[in-house]
């Protein structure tokens, strides 16, 4: 008799005791998680901070320990780096960078939202062979082009000037972007636009009023990556850039490490913090856009 | 409905198609032109044959040192990389009320990794009395010299990609967050743990991605040059061990301007991508599953 009375009873605990365990198992599956990604975001970020502290640091304090925090804080790396051993400040090669970005980056929004609409609702000869090409253009290596383009530069009389670096990017050069902006094309639909033209509208009115104002959002992401590209290009000015006057701050950088990193290092720290300071701003003011287009432009397709 | 409507797309998508010809189809053909010919700038190319392929090939030790160096730091830093991306995506993938600042926080790397004032910090990080050397010997380990010893110069080079795994893991995620979660809930009522979910059920699922992933990294991985160019002042120092083919690629062609010689190389570094590429297509047809609506 007691036991058929006592069964409902501890079919009852059970399901307590079971519901706890999986909340507690939750619990600790949270902790475990949050542990991990906070130690492994420390170890990941601590860099920076230290290259931010660092620079404020006199030079005989930068190797003394592994803190970041400076304990006789000082500029003197801020002011005697942006002087540089050369006739330029670095202002003069923060403007050359911007110099070089802003064309590169208008011409990169026009010519790839231009490709990637003409890709993404018109059907036309030849089309299926082109969109082979981009992808294959994003996936081919830029070291094996990249002899003949400085030939042709050099032929063309580009050779230091900022030419090689925004005539590619205003024809679409940037095979990434174009594809990005197919995949967001792709994923708006088309009544709008079809009523737009039923209306009278032709395709240029279609694109500017309607296709754009949809696309801002990408668009945006696209300009901001190429931002963030050109302002960590090397390789690049490297190849076309030859006199100082003209470099940007990531041969600026380079240059400032030959002629004082052997002793002003507070000068070179400081330097290097400055220069990732726009990249850093405009992520964090613009963030969505960054991790919109690149889950975008990866995962679709 | 006029005769012209055929090729208004056409217009559209004529920047591009003038680039594509100008900046890479012609310098693509070009380079391989050049790679059979000796051509110090200064004078027109001159026909050699294979004669820079079987130097290459079977006497400049230089390249063979860079080839090996290539491809070890190809083959430790990619699946590393991916590895570790996944593995956060995986564990961010949860409902974390912090996901977004964690997700932000770790890609900032990925945002500045590239640029050279990270490749100089680098250099402070790793330097003899550095930050690392710091904290090992703060921990009681011996200090390492990180850019003296060949056996750990190139581990700076893969460490400061590794560190940049942001944009890897954000496809991930986006990835995983995409698995609907009655899949998870049918996998439960069958019993399925943790492990056996996440390789028979979401390790699957995912490979499309993983495979993406895969092919960009390899093709960025070998063509790596910033990081070890500005660490080591385009030495690839000590003993050339992290002197990767396209810091010998960017030495013979803008240095040395030997043009021929450089495209040879350059030549030979794509054939070993390309093959490698089609080697992870061939085999992606046993491992990619591919749901059968996939494609819109």
């Amino acid at each position: 008799m007691t036991t058929l009375a006592n069964q409902p009873q501890t079919a009852l605990d059970e399901a307590r005791a079971h519901n706890a365990r999986t909340r507690r198992n939750q619990v600790i599956s949270a902790v475990i998680r949050y542990a991990i990604l906070a130690a492994v975001g420390f170890i990941m970020l601590y860099p920076l901070l230290w290259l931010v502290g660092a620079s404020f640091k006199t030079n005989a304090e930068i190797f003394a320990s592994p803190s970041f925090i400076p304990e006789n804080p000082t500029v003197e790396g801020y002011q005697r780096g942006w002087e540089t051993s050369t006739r330029w400040n670095f202002g003069h090669f923060f403007l050359n960078t911007l110099w070089i970005i802003i064309p590169k980056t208008i011409g990169t929004a026009i010519s790839a939202t231009l490709v990637a609409y003409g890709f993404a609702r018109f059907e036309f000869p030849f089309k299926k062979i082109l969109f082979v090409t981009v992808i294959a253009t994003l996936l081919l290596p830029n070291v094996v082009t990249r002899i003949p383009q400085y030939l042709l530069f050099r032929d063309l009389g580009w050779l230091d000037t900022y030419l090689p670096l925004w005539v590619p990017s205003a024809l679409a050069g940037d095979a990434f972007f174009v594809f990005m902006l197919i995949q967001f094309l792709r994923a708006i639909p088309r009544d709008m636009e079809e009523a737009a033209r039923v209306d009278g509208a032709n395709t240029i009115q279609t694109l500017v009023f309607i296709v754009i104002p949809m696309l801002a959002p990408a668009i945006i992401s696209v300009c901001l990556f190429q931002f963030m590209w050109t302002m960590n290009d090397f390789l690049g000015p490297l190849i076309y850039i030859s006199s100082v006057e003209k470099y940007p701050v990531s041969l600026a950088l380079r240059l400032s490490l030959d002629v004082t990193e052997a002793f002003q290092w507070n000068q070179v720290l400081a330097m290097s913090a400055l220069t990732l300071a726009p990249s850093l701003l405009v992520f964090f003011v613009a963030q969505r856009y960054f991790i919109e287009g690149i889950s975008t432009g990866g995962v679709k397709g | 409905m006029g005769g012209e409507k055929k090729w208004i797309g056409l217009v559209y998508v004529m920047p591009y198609v003038v680039g594509l010809v100008i900046f890479t189809a012609i310098p693509f053909g070009a380079s391989f032109y050049l790679s059979f010919t000796d051509y110090p700038l200064l004078r027109d190319p001159m026909w050699v044959g294979l004669a820079n392929y079987t130097e290459l090939l079977f006497h400049d030790r230089t390249f063979h040192r860079a080839l090996q160096v290539t491809l070890t730091y190809v083959f430790i830093t990619v699946p590393l990389k991916l590895a570790f991306a996944l593995l956060i995506a995986y564990v961010l993938n949860y409902k974390l009320k912090a996901i977004g600042f964690f997700r932000t926080a770790y890609y900032v790397p990925s945002i500045l990794g590239g640029s050279v004032a990270i490749a100089v910090l680098w250099r402070y990080i790793f330097a003899d009395i550095g930050l690392v050397n710091m904290v090992l010997t703060g921990l009681g380990f011996e200090a390492i010299n990180f850019f003296g010893d060949p056996r750990y110069a190139l581990l700076t080079i893969t460490l400061l990609r590794v560190w940049q795994f942001g944009s890897a893991m954000v496809i991930f995620l986006a990835a995983l967050q995409s698995i609907p979660t009655h899949v998870y809930e049918a996998a439960a009522i069958d019993g399925a743990n943790k492990a056996q979910t996440f390789f028979y059920i979401t390790l699957p699922l995912i490979t499309p991605v993983i495979f993406f992933n895969l092919i960009l990294q390899m093709v960025e991985a070998f063509q790596e040059f910033n990081g070890p160019f500005i660490i080591t002042d385009g030495t690839g120092a000590p003993l050339r061990s992290t002197y990767l083919v396209p810091l010998y690629i960017y030495d013979k062609a803008f240095r040395q301007f030997d043009m021929g010689y450089a495209s040879a190389i350059a030549w030979i570094l794509f054939a070993i991508i390309m093959v490698l590429t089609v080697i992870a297509f061939w085999s992606s047809r046993h491992w990619v599953y591919y749901a059968g609506d996939r494609r819109s």
